[in-house]
């Protein structure tokens, strides 16, 4: 099969459009929102703060963790219950793994730094949105940080490779989706997942694609994050 | 907060002053703005002062309550998000988010706002529900109130999905322009006692101070169409009298906002 | 390779941001340096100093440092102490014989010295490695802070709010008639008649907007006559 033309009428490469906000929480510590498509990303962080139970604190060092929620009416089709689901705790673990390597905790033995990503409208790519706010959120709470995190996801319908994979093109039978988030400095990749067959050269082609558009989405954060001190 | 601190509340409340240099009786600047989600069949955000909460409607169709075969089902359930309150826990709702939820629904339930009779696809067989959530964003006090705005709001907003040959919702096309059967407009106005003073819209410093709250569901109509008394100081009749006052002069500020 | 300077004094920059390159700079606070070149380690705003690069934050937790004077609030009544909660990620503890002169008999109710939700204004003795934190009362103006109440703004901006030798919060005192006391924490108490007391607050608040612009103490000079009525000059008179 071959897909011509994509549903929505992007480029095979091009992501839809999108926009960033840092400082969107006033009482949290640090926030930001992102939005791609009509997917949006709110993310705040508390911390480094006290980490409760007592067993999970590490006297080497501070602990990131990260609460990722869609909201109950954020979903394609019928109310999400709210609660966690193994989906979320999965989503959970991979953002965490994604954004810790920007990140030096070093200074905050025994605390925590929380990070609690919510989702208002979702239509796929909701992880890498999710990594997308929480990295501006970080920089945000003013942490030890060597670098941001961008994320998009990359991924096949029919015979091509594509970027930025909206519900429809998600969900479409012949294809696959590739999440990959990036330390934008280095081009070493934090987050990468699959589902769907393709190629070793088809998944070397999605990953690269995906690094090459965080140029773009570093580009939007950067931004973001500097209009939020900007001198008047 | 210890005793000083909240003398020092009172002081200021003595002389019509609060903290942030508003009257007594005086909201902060209350907006709300419409279609906040897309994923939502209804939405809506709403800000007093520097408090934002967001409310989505989700329209599905059930089985009608066996009780009530010919009505369709209505929903109310708030989210007090750790993302907006760091003494937010992540887990199921608490105690203060539940009481938000049940408040805000009883508001929009007794006042008949949504006609449930006009929710019916086959009676006894097949109804529409209507599921109202609300998630608080930035909680700078007086979470009750922006709830129950949101909730009507989003009520305002939403629009009827489309529906397949065979009765199921189909989410996947754009919805109706058919708007929900509105037939009533209720907000909420909470009214805070601390000593012999009374005010609303309070911030989350003064929350601290709460003796006695009286949240009061008014109509357009200025009926009173829900009630619910917070705080452990009792109130006499004539106090609750003086609350229900205030709110009832006080509730076509929020309403001014939709 | 070429010795460049990309970042400009006093501009924004984010994590990771190339600053310089080249071997004659040198990384300073806020910054690290990878092979040729020298990186935002964090948020912040640059500041060059010859060849020394450096970063100042802009957001954040408060840090405690030793002798910082900072405000308390006590959350916990131990055997031998009392908890304060101090704005940051880790809470102190005030010992006995850190928190008065007095003599205080074993097995005394320690709460009618210290209780649960007093503030007190106090100074940072010792921080540990593992940011174990002790403060004591014993000190020129260190006192539990009786009635008024206490905002919180950034801890980074509290070097504008106290101002030269103290210039700006004597400023806002003088026009407000209020009694103010800046915790290096970022946490402010107040006390003052109501109406004052709002001036005094927005006032900190709007110096906390306004920190980085130029010009501030005579702005707000100007903005608390106006509110007030009171004319009032910076301390040490106009220069």
């Amino acid at each position: 099969m071959t897909y011509h033309k994509r549903f929505d009428g992007r480029g095979f490469d091009e992501l839809r459009p999108m926009s960033a906000k840092v400082g969107i929480v006033p009482r949290a510590d640090g926030s930001a929102m992102f939005k791609i498509g009509k997917t949006v990303a709110y993310a705040a962080v508390y911390g480094p703060r006290d980490l409760h139970p007592k067993f999970m604190q590490n006297p080497q060092t501070g602990i990131l963790r990260i609460n990722y929620n869609m909201m109950p009416f954020s979903g394609h089709g019928e109310r999400v219950r709210p609660g966690g689901s193994r989906r979320s705790k999965e989503i959970c673990m991979v953002m965490q793994n994604a954004l810790l390597p920007a990140l030096n905790l070093k200074e905050f033995p025994n605390a925590v730094v929380d990070v609690f990503v919510e989702l208002p409208q979702t239509d796929a790519g909701t992880r890498c949105a999710g990594i997308m706010a929480a990295s501006m959120a970080l920089a945000d709470a003013g942490l030890e940080m060597k670098d941001l995190v961008c994320a998009v996801a990359a991924g096949r319908v029919e015979d091509k490779i594509v970027l930025d994979l909206n519900y429809f093109e998600d969900s479409h039978e012949d294809g696959a989706d590739v999440p990959v988030a990036v330390l934008p400095n280095s081009g070493k990749v934090t987050l990468l997942q699959m589902d769907g067959e393709m190629t070793r050269e088809q998944i070397k082609e999605a990953i690269t694609k995906a690094k090459e558009a965080c140029e773009e989405l570093y580009e939007l954060q950067k931004k973001a994050l500097k209009e939020r001190f900007a001198r008047e | 907060m210890n005793q000083e601190l909240k003398q020092h509340v009172l002081k200021a409340l003595s002389k019509n002053v609060r903290y942030d240099g508003r009257k007594c009786l005086e909201y902060r600047q209350v907006s709300v703005e419409y279609g906040i989600s897309e994923s939502a069949e209804g939405s809506a955000r709403v800000k007093i002062g520097g408090t934002e909460v967001i409310a989505g409607v989700k329209v599905e169709t059930a089985t009608p309550y066996p009780d009530t075969p010919n009505q369709g089902n209505l929903m109310v359930n708030a989210e007090l998000l750790p993302l907006s309150n760091p003494k937010f826990e992540t887990g199921p709702p608490g105690e203060q988010a539940t009481e938000v939820a049940r408040v805000a629904d009883r508001a929009i339930r007794e006042s008949k706002a949504i006609d449930v009779h006009k929710l019916v696809l086959k009676p006894g067989e097949r109804v529409w529900a209507i599921n109202i959530d609300i998630c608080s964003i930035n909680d700078e006090g007086n979470l009750q109130d922006a709830a129950t705005l949101a909730a009507l709001a989003a009520l305002k907003d939403a629009r009827f999905p489309k529906l397949t040959e065979h009765g199921e919702v189909d989410y996947d096309s754009e919805k109706t322009n058919e708007k929900l059967p509105l037939a009533r407009e209720p907000v909420e106005v909470t009214v805070i006692k601390v000593g012999e003073h009374y005010f609303v819209d309070a911030l989350s410093d003064e929350e601290k101070a709460i003796e006695a709250r009286l949240t009061v569901g008014v109509t357009e109509k200025g009926t009173v169409c829900a009630m619910q008394k917070g705080g452990d100081a009792p109130l006499s009749v004539d106090e609750i009298d003086k609350m229900i006052e205030i709110a009832q002069k006080l509730a076509p500020t929020l309403r001014k906002a939709l | 390779m070429k010795e460049e300077l990309h970042a400009q004094d006093k501009s924004i920059v984010i994590p990771g941001e190339a600053l310089a390159t080249g071997m004659s700079f040198l990384p300073g606070p806020g910054t690290y340096r990878e092979q040729e070149t020298i990186l935002a380690q964090r948020l912040g705003m640059v500041s060059v100093e010859g060849k020394v690069i450096k970063l100042v934050a802009l957001s954040g937790k408060y840090l405690p440092k030793m002798k910082d004077k900072i405000i308390g609030r006590v959350i916990d009544v131990l055997l031998t102490g009392w908890r304060l909660d101090i704005n940051s990620p880790y809470s102190a503890v005030m010992t006995l014989k850190d928190a008065t002169s007095e003599f205080i008999p074993r097995g005394a109710n320690l709460t009618q010295y210290y209780n649960l939700g007093d503030y007190v204004v106090c100074q940072i003795v010792n921080v540990t490695s593992q940011k174990l934190i002790d403060v004591s009362m014993k000190g020129p103006g260190l006192r539990k802070l009786r009635g008024g109440r206490v905002i919180e703004v950034s801890p980074f901006k509290v070097p504008r709010i106290i101002g030269k030798d103290g210039s700006m919060v004597t400023m806002i005192k003088q026009a407000t008639g209020c009694d103010i006391v800046v915790g290096q924490n970022g946490w402010i108490w107040l006390d003052g008649e109501p109406e004052k007391e709002v001036i005094a607050v927005n006032a900190i608040k709007k110096i906390e907007v306004e920190a980085h612009l130029g010009g501030l103490t005579n702005r707000m000079s100007e903005w608390l006559e106006q509110q007030t009525g009171v004319k009032v000059q910076p301390a040490g008179g106009p220069q």
